[in-house]
């Protein structure tokens, strides 16, 4: 029995390492580009980042503890989030991005988990695609593995309270966090290159138009992809949603 | 219904740009700004270059398809152990009362 499971854990790890060499993509999207932080401002969210993934650590590993069946949703958070960071998809703008998927995880595991999970989709796509880049993990860490669930968690909170349905709450959490990412991206852009002429805001709103609003269009996708999943599992596995405290008081 | 409903609106929001901008190039976000840096900071040069790039867009294609599909394959799998696992439990609950029929 035991050598079964160890075997079954041994493939699991397998599964995500051979999952985790395959981020490819390159030249769109959000990621600052290798070398395109100045050194103190790349140290610095490096600084930040780093204190939020002991935490996200921390936090995977006593959720496990507890209930070591949600590693396989975990699972599912993960290869979200892989997936829909692939999806390059054309804007309003002309050009390309694509969507983060950590906003899933979040609203399943809290803002916390999601960290060690977007810093090791980044950290492979930043080795072995060229995309985004090892001196700007840290800063493209902090938008999309912990600004971005961060927000995303947030709104779940907050919409539930206010009162919205399941769907949209998880809609709104899924769509805001991944517009929250590239707003930040843009803002760790712009104070590290403040424009001559109109300082932080003029060079804040140059980048946010290239960022954020490309992705208008697919953070509203990302959202709508978020609650197909859920809704697949409120059919599926009910029981682990409530068991993860994720549905509303009065459930669906 | 209401996930193709969902996924419909998902295929029309990808679809409509291409629609719009029958010219545009479609290139990476990043790489605007990327341009937008070398406008605010002429002298700004890349202390840093990427340590492998994948040698041709077609083996970067390859990278990518490997992942979209092991991923999905992952949710795929996930989906239908979660199914068979529901199915087995209705079946269950539904055993006794036939067997109280008889």
């Amino acid at each position: 029995m035991k050598a079964v499971k160890t075997m079954k854990n041994i493939f699991i790890i397998m599964y995500f390492a051979f999952l985790f060499v395959f981020i490819p993509e390159q030249a769109f999207a959000m990621h600052i580009m290798e070398g395109f932080l100045p050194i103190e401002w790349a140290l610095f969210w490096w600084g930040v980042t780093l204190p939020s993934l002991v935490i996200g650590l921390l936090s995977i590993k006593k959720k496990l503890q507890e209930h070591p069946e949600f590693k396989i949703m975990l699972g599912l958070s993960g290869a979200f989030a892989f997936v829909l960071s692939a999806l390059k998809i054309p804007s309003v703008t002309g050009s390309c991005s694509h969507p983060t998927g950590v906003g899933l995880g979040a609203v399943l595991f809290g803002p916390t988990a999601m960290s060690v999970v977007g810093f090791i989709v980044l950290f492979f796509q930043s080795l072995l695609l060229a995309h985004g880049g090892i001196t700007t993990l840290g800063a493209n860490a902090f938008s999309m593995a912990v600004v971005g669930p961060i927000i995303s968690y947030l709104v779940y909170k907050g919409a539930s309270r206010a009162g919205f349905s399941f769907s949209i709450a998880v809609f709104l959490a899924a769509t805001l966090g991944d517009l929250g990412t590239y707003v930040m991206t843009s803002f760790q852009l712009a104070i590290a290159f403040p424009s001559d002429a109109g300082g932080m805001m003029a060079s804040f709103a140059k980048f946010s138009t290239i960022f954020a609003f490309t992705q208008i269009p697919l953070a509203i996708s990302e959202g709508l992809l978020t609650v197909i999943i859920m809704n697949v599992l409120t059919k599926y596995n009910l029981q682990a949603l409530k068991l993860l405290h994720v549905l509303p008081k009065e459930g669906r | 219904m209401k996930n193709f409903i969902l996924l419909l609106i998902v295929v029309m929001l990808s679809v409509f740009p291409l629609l719009i901008h029958q010219n545009a190039e479609f290139g990476g976000a990043d790489g605007q700004a990327e341009e937008e840096i070398s406008k605010i900071a002429p002298e700004y040069k890349p202390w840093f270059q990427a340590l492998w790039e994948p040698p041709s867009g077609e083996i970067e294609s390859l990278l990518f398809a490997l992942q979209a599909a092991i991923g999905a394959g992952f949710i795929g799998y996930f989906i239908g152990l979660m199914r068979g696992k529901n199915k087995q439990a209705g079946e269950k609950d539904k055993k006794v009362p036939y067997a109280a029929d008889r």
